[in-house]
């Protein structure tokens, strides 16, 4: 709201002012800013009834969905997440998304290290299946997977929610990308010192490939907070569930009788949290396709 | 110089790759061959897949679903259909909502971009578990959707449970026939198990409110596509429209459209590849209910075989499923081919383009693999 009050009185380009097109009338930008804040509002305000009802009573958030007043306020909506099996999926969640962000960053560099740099015979053809397996649909996995954790016999435990999302395709190509635009020159030096090929790696190649490995990272940190079709095949365990797994549950009457809208919201916020977090925190990094420039090979 | 030996980048490059290739074997190739035998055994669930017990039947599991006349097949169809109203839906809507928050945002006299910016892709980030529980409260019979429509005196439906469809409403309230009644030559013949009646529902109320919520959540991704594309657009070109005289909506349609329509053809096939593997919102929201207008060919997989116990006929339709996918994302490899070697031929702003397109590809890959989840 406070980009309404401020006053347009220098154009960021004014050659384009002396072509003819000069700043925009009044009328015009209270269309362009009523645009603006109506999409606001469309992605903003979701989110506010969600934190608002949070703090609701059951009948007041069926009553009243609209309003931004709990009345009264309670956070017992709060208690009942708590004391619920909420913690223990969240801690689930916690332990998973960590293992699996680790393991794919470094196994993920490792591999597309090799792929950009190492010269090795079958580099080409195994390119050629990272591609091919990038085109496999997770979704159609589903079924394949449970097949497979129950055949090694490791449905039910942690190294089934983990290892098989530890590697990913996708994160392959983006590391073999960006360690093609390192210049070679760099090795060079490394190897005339004598350094091993892991070391070159480990000590020059991978330090300078930052960028692309914070996009790595959240990508990873992304994707498996927020997985939920992998987790729904590798256990049924409710003490594994993680959080996507167990708050699913509370739409199918996990929370017993009633809507509990309350409680259902203030699940889905927590769980959001971690999320938006990463999200400001790194935020050019998600939006790096827009911010042209903002980082370089 | 040990290093340089070749044998030795030989082993290094093999041990760089091998826990890459354990994994992605063990999980990803090796699991889709076991379905693949499933697909076309009677394995009931229990015991091993992989014993003598199991038999070979052929495709018998394909048949049942794409030939034979029977539920199997008219799950399917029923789950193509809605699936067909699906894309035909959000594919356009979220293409044209993207690009129109980029055209907003791209604007040179915005204060707050980032701030608008970041309210727009927020959604696209958080899990599509949190969105699907929001928007059941959103849409809830006495929800606040339901509240906004009330101000303008209409009487919202009750969302999630309402199986009506759309084209079925839309001819019941211009009088072309009566919901209670269909007519009998729309319910008479039957294609493939369905009657015209059925194929001619339009999406139900309940998926419609599922539509409205990925418009809602991938628009944003895409936003970032088309805002790169647009940053693409050199000044020059626009001001030279300006000086010829053309309007805002005339140097829209002739400039800036046909600049991005590289990137309106990404999205359109992104968009295509990511609706058809729709699953998280039916396991979360509806389950594939109410009457099935929600089933989609993910779900009605996932369905057979965890609920329903069929393995078999699970498996062959993911395979089916895998199928339609891998003709999309082929047709759209094609197609973007055909635009990368165009682009080379204009490549003035060679460096500045490559970099930009190795960002959007990363997004592009990114989006690829959560186009299921958005």
């Amino acid at each position: 709201m406070s980009a309404l009050s401020k006053d347009d009185r220098t154009p960021i380009r004014p050659v384009v002012a002396a072509v003819g097109e000069g700043r925009p009338s009044r009328g015009k930008k209270f269309w362009f800013y009523g645009m603006l804040i109506f999409f606001a509002l469309l992605y903003i305000y979701p989110f506010i009834i969600q934190l608002v009802t949070s703090f609701k009573t059951d009948p007041d958030a069926t009553g009243n969905a609209l309003s931004l007043t709990p009345d009264p306020f309670t956070t017992g909506a709060w208690e009942t997440l708590f004391s619920s099996n909420y913690p223990t999926w969240f801690t689930n969640s916690v332990i998973v998304t960590l293992c699996v962000t680790l393991g794919r960053v470094f196994f993920c560099s490792l591999a597309g290290y090799a792929l950009a740099r190492l010269k090795f015979t079958g580099r080409i053809a195994l390119f050629t299946g990272l591609l091919a397996v990038m085109a496999v649909p997770g979704i159609v996995l589903l079924i394949p997977k449970f097949l497979i954790l129950n055949y090694v016999g490791i449905y039910n435990t942690y190294p089934a929610l983990i290892v098989p999302l530890m590697i990913d395709a996708a994160g392959i190509f983006i590391m073999k990308q960006f360690f093609e635009t390192i210049p070679e020159s760099v090795e060079e030096a490394a190897r005339i010192d004598g350094a091993s090929t892991f070391r070159t790696f480990w000590s020059v190649v991978l330090p300078m490939a930052k960028p692309a490995l914070i996009t790595l990272t959240i990508l990873s940190f992304q994707g498996s907070w927020n997985e939920l079709g992998h987790f729904i095949v590798a256990t049924n365990d409710p003490d594994l569930y993680t959080l996507t797994r167990g708050v699913a549950g509370f739409t199918t009457g996990g929370l017993g009788s009633g809507n509990q809208y309350p409680v259902a919201m203030a699940a889905a916020l927590l769980m959001t949290i971690p999320t938006a977090l990463v999200f400001i925190v790194f935020q050019r990094y998600f939006t790096q396709g827009a911010n042209a420039g903002a980082e370089k090979g | 110089m040990r290093t340089r030996d070749p044998q030795r980048q030989q082993g290094a490059g093999w041990l760089f790759v091998s826990p890459a290739i354990l994994v992605l074997g063990v999980f990803l190739v090796a699991p889709i061959g076991m379905a693949l035998w499933v697909s076309l055994s009677d394995w009931s669930g229990s015991g091993s897949p992989i014993s003598r017990d199991v038999n070979f039947i052929g495709t018998e599991n394909y048949n049942a679903l794409l030939a034979d006349p029977g539920l199997a097949r008219q799950d399917l169809m029923i789950s193509f259909r809605n699936t067909f109203y699906y894309v035909l839906g959000v594919v356009p809507l979220q293409t044209i909502l993207a690009l129109s928050l980029a055209v907003l945002l791209n604007n040179r006299f915005l204060k707050g971009r980032t701030f608008f910016r970041t309210a727009f892709y927020f959604p696209s980030v958080v899990s599509s578990v949190a969105i699907s529980l929001l928007f059941l409260f959103l849409f809830a019979g006495s929800g606040a959707i339901n509240n906004v429509l009330g101000w303008f005196g209409v009487n919202g439906p009750n969302w999630f449970q309402d199986s009506r469809g759309l084209i079925h409403i839309f001819g019941d309230a211009v009088g072309l026939w009566s919901l209670a009644a269909p007519p009998s030559w729309m319910t008479e013949p039957s294609v493939m198990g369905l009657s015209f009646w059925e194929w001619f529902s339009g999406p139900s109320v309940a998926l419609s409110a599922i539509m409205m919520q990925v418009i809602w959540t991938t628009a944003g991704t895409f936003m970032l596509l088309f805002l790169a594309g647009l940053q693409d657009l050199p000044v020059e070109v626009e001001e030279a429209a300006m000086v010829d005289g053309a309007n805002k909506w005339q140097r829209f349609m002739n400039v800036t459209v046909p600049h991005l329509r590289p990137t309106i053809l990404l999205v359109v096939t992104l968009g295509f590849i990511g609706t058809w593997q729709v699953f998280d919102q039916m396991y979360v929201m509806t389950q594939g209910g109410p009457a099935k207008t929600t089933l989609t060919p993910a779900y009605l997989s996932y369905q057979a075989a965890f609920t329903n116990g069929d393995w078999g006929q699970g498996a062959a339709i993911a395979f089916i499923l895998f199928a339609i996918i891998f003709i999309l994302t082929t047709t759209q490899r094609w197609l973007m081919r055909d635009k990368d070697v165009s682009a080379q031929k204009r490549a003035d702003r060679g460096v500045r383009r490559r970099q930009r397109s190795r960002r959007t590809r990363a997004i592009v890959e990114e989006t690829q693999r959560k186009a299921q989840s958005s």
